[in-house]
């Protein structure tokens, strides 16, 4: 289904796309905030930016030097040229393990590659931990957002969930209670998994290390206590060198959600006495983006979901409108070089305002990149841009005498159509929206009125 | 050819200009460090106390089971010592020694030595991280300047207790990991 139909159906109910659309403002605005409070912030973005692009100019040199330094950690390393190879490699450590049941944190690539699924199918129980990561499991829904993941939901909604899987007191909807009851049963799962999965923010060339950022802790709780841990990495998450975590966690945290860092910055380098880390190094199409040399940028992402929050689109339309597991302009431009069919309306999902690139952190040019995708999509699908609106459209704007005599027109007849016309389906701009009050006159007449 | 073979030999096909790495320069801070490190720590949801007050806190008895990493606090410290992380489930209270703390964010640096077992800090349900004011840096930069190129198998900065606002964006302290975080602050 394309986007402005998954649209309309998040916006049926009117109060929750509202709560949503200004609680993401909310986070945009806290985000604004505390990068204010930064007076180098905006040489943070150009070192940042700059950084991912040597990054990205020489990720076969930091990735062997990655895994050289990794390796003599005594990290196991391994490579997966797509999603499918990843959930079997992911898949052979747990069965080498004789491991029936693991807990995962917060990993993007892992909903990417549909990992819970493939491990669920043969045989093994996947619990994520981040609180909102388990509320949607419990509802079998993915993420919305890739740092709020349950952020479409209402606490009344948690509450029922929670009362049907964890017995929590029917319609208490108070988030210290249901919270208190997840780290109960969290809890459990934490002291039983014999291997723990996380994604990773930052994996550093130099020293071989990877950093995981939580505000839970759920990561650290996970690991720490399972005999084996799998940290799954797309190849883009390289930094050449440990020095540059400065620039990037000064960003990370202030874009994603207005605090200074996240309470949790965990540096794996090697694995404590007896125990293992593996690390398993993605690319399911990045060496692909990274041949395209117009979206080859949307690589320098560092997942903070400002994007997400500061798009008038997305904050409208909700995530799963999106039906993509990066939602939101940034998803825009990363997924329709996996599916260019299946994602083919996402480009169109913006109004390429430029709120994205004011916001995001390594600068990336995505309101750019949404408008290259659209040219790329016109030519690989003509139909789309055969509608008979945009066929008129091309009429009147090529023709002076037609433009002014349509302008005319419609001044009058908007004026005087009753608003069942107006708003009706036919519209689509009259959906969700009011027109403007229109002027009695055009700036062209007005200008000949008044500047003789 | 393997995955690892194929991954790196795509990559190398695409031609890509040589971007250079930037010198991250030496950015200039204002104002005292210390207040900045405690409002830091404050906006994290962490608290700042005194040595003074730690003892009274100590002495008042909330906490059923104490262990103390540091010599300091060592008498305070009533349970087995253990190897098994798994163990530590009851611990009330965890009292560690932080490296150094950064006046931006709050967030205090440890390595495995400061945490004996690495799940310490998390699976206690209250953790105490005695830092001395004179270990303050400014910013993240100074901080891995500091720590230059150790080779700790775990480093960790911790910023404040463990939090989530995964339920309608409303803040909750005591996700799965610490319920607390104090910073005991010395030579103020």
């Amino acid at each position: 289904m394309s986007h402005p139909i998954q649209a309309a159906e998040f916006l049926q109910d009117q109060a929750k796309s509202k709560w949503h659309d200004e609680t993401l403002w909310f986070v945009r605005d806290k985000r604004d905030k505390i990068s204010k409070s930064v007076p180098e912030w905006e040489n943070l973005r150009d070192l940042a930016s700059q950084i991912k692009d040597n990054v990205l100019a020489n990720l076969g040199k930091y990735l062997e030097e990655f895994e050289k330094n990794a390796k003599a950690n005594n990290i196991h390393v391994h490579w997966a040229k797509d999603a499918e190879e990843h959930n079997r490699i992911v898949l052979g450590i747990l069965q080498e393990k004789r491991c029936k049941a693991i807990v995962k944190s917060k990993s993007i690539l892992t909903e990417e590659c549909h990992l819970n699924p493939y491990l669920e199918k043969n045989g093994v129980e996947v619990v994520d931990t981040d609180l909102g990561e388990r509320i949607v499991q419990f509802l079998n829904q993915a993420p919305s957002h890739i740092v709020l993941p349950a952020i479409h939901l209402k606490k009344k909604d948690i509450s029922e969930i929670f009362h049907e899987k964890l017995h929590t007191e029917k319609g208490n909807e108070d988030p210290d209670y249901l919270t208190h009851a997840a780290r109960i049963h969290l809890r459990e799962k934490f002291l039983s998994a014999k291997v723990a999965i996380t994604g990773v923010n930052f994996g550093v060339a130099e020293t071989g290390e990877f950093v995981v950022c939580t505000n839970e802790g759920n990561a650290d709780m996970g690991v720490h206590l399972a005999d084996v841990h799998i940290a799954c990495m797309g190849i883009e998450k390289i930094i050449p060198k440990r020095a540059h975590l400065g620039v990037f966690l000064r960003l990370l945290a202030r874009s994603a959600t207005g605090q200074s860092v996240t309470n949790y910055t965990s540096h794996f380098r090697s694995p404590s006495p007896g125990k293992e880390i593996h690390i398993v190094l993605v690319d399911n199409g990045r060496t692909a983006q990274l041949a395209r040399p117009k979206f080859k940028n949307s690589l320098k992402c560092i997942r903070c979901g400002a994007c997400m929050n500061t798009c008038p689109i997305y904050r409208r339309s909700g995530g799963f409108s999106y039906e993509s597991t990066v939602p939101g302009p940034i998803g825009s431009i990363l997924s329709p070089g996996i599916d260019l069919q299946k994602h083919s309306s996402l480009p169109f999902a913006s109004t390429l305002c430029g709120s994205c690139t004011d916001v995001c952190p390594v600068k990336i040019n995505i309101h750019e990149q949404l408008y290259e995708w659209r040219q790329e999509i016109t030519k690989a699908q003509p139909d789309r841009a055969k509608s008979l609106a945009m066929k008129i459209a091309n009429g009147v704007f090529a023709v002076p005498f037609a433009y002014n005599l349509s302008g005319n027109m419609m001044r009058g007849a908007l004026k005087i159509l009753p608003d069942s016309i107006t708003y009706s389906g036919l519209n689509t701009w009259g959906k969700q929206r009011d027109l403007p009050e229109l002027p009695k006159e055009s700036f062209k007449d007005w200008y000949k009125k008044n500047r003789k | 050819m393997s995955s690892r073979d194929l991954i790196l030999s795509k990559i190398k096909a695409v031609p890509l200009e040589a971007k250079n790495l930037p010198t991250i320069p030496e950015f200039e801070f204002e104002g005292d460090l210390k207040a900045r490190f405690i409002a830091s720590i404050l906006a994290n949801k962490g608290e700042v106390i005194t040595k003074a007050e730690f003892f009274s806190l100590l002495d008042s008895g909330v906490f059923e089971k104490v262990y103390s990493h540091i010599e300091d606090f060592s008498s305070f410290t009533n349970i087995k010592i253990t190897e098994d992380a798994h163990q530590l489930n009851d611990l009330n209270l965890a009292i560690i020694r932080g490296q150094f703390g950064v006046a931006e964010n709050g967030a205090i640096w440890l390595e495995d030595q400061d945490m004996g077992l690495r799940a310490l800090p998390f699976i206690t349900e209250h953790l105490v991280i005695v830092l001395d004011s004179e270990n303050l840096v400014a910013n993240m930069h100074q901080a891995y300047d500091r720590i230059g190129l150790q080779e700790s198998g775990f480093g960790l900065f911790i910023a404040g207790p463990s939090k989530t606002a995964d339920i309608e964006q409303s803040l909750v302290i005591g996700a799965h990991g610490a319920k607390s975080l104090r910073v005991v602050l010395l030579n103020l």
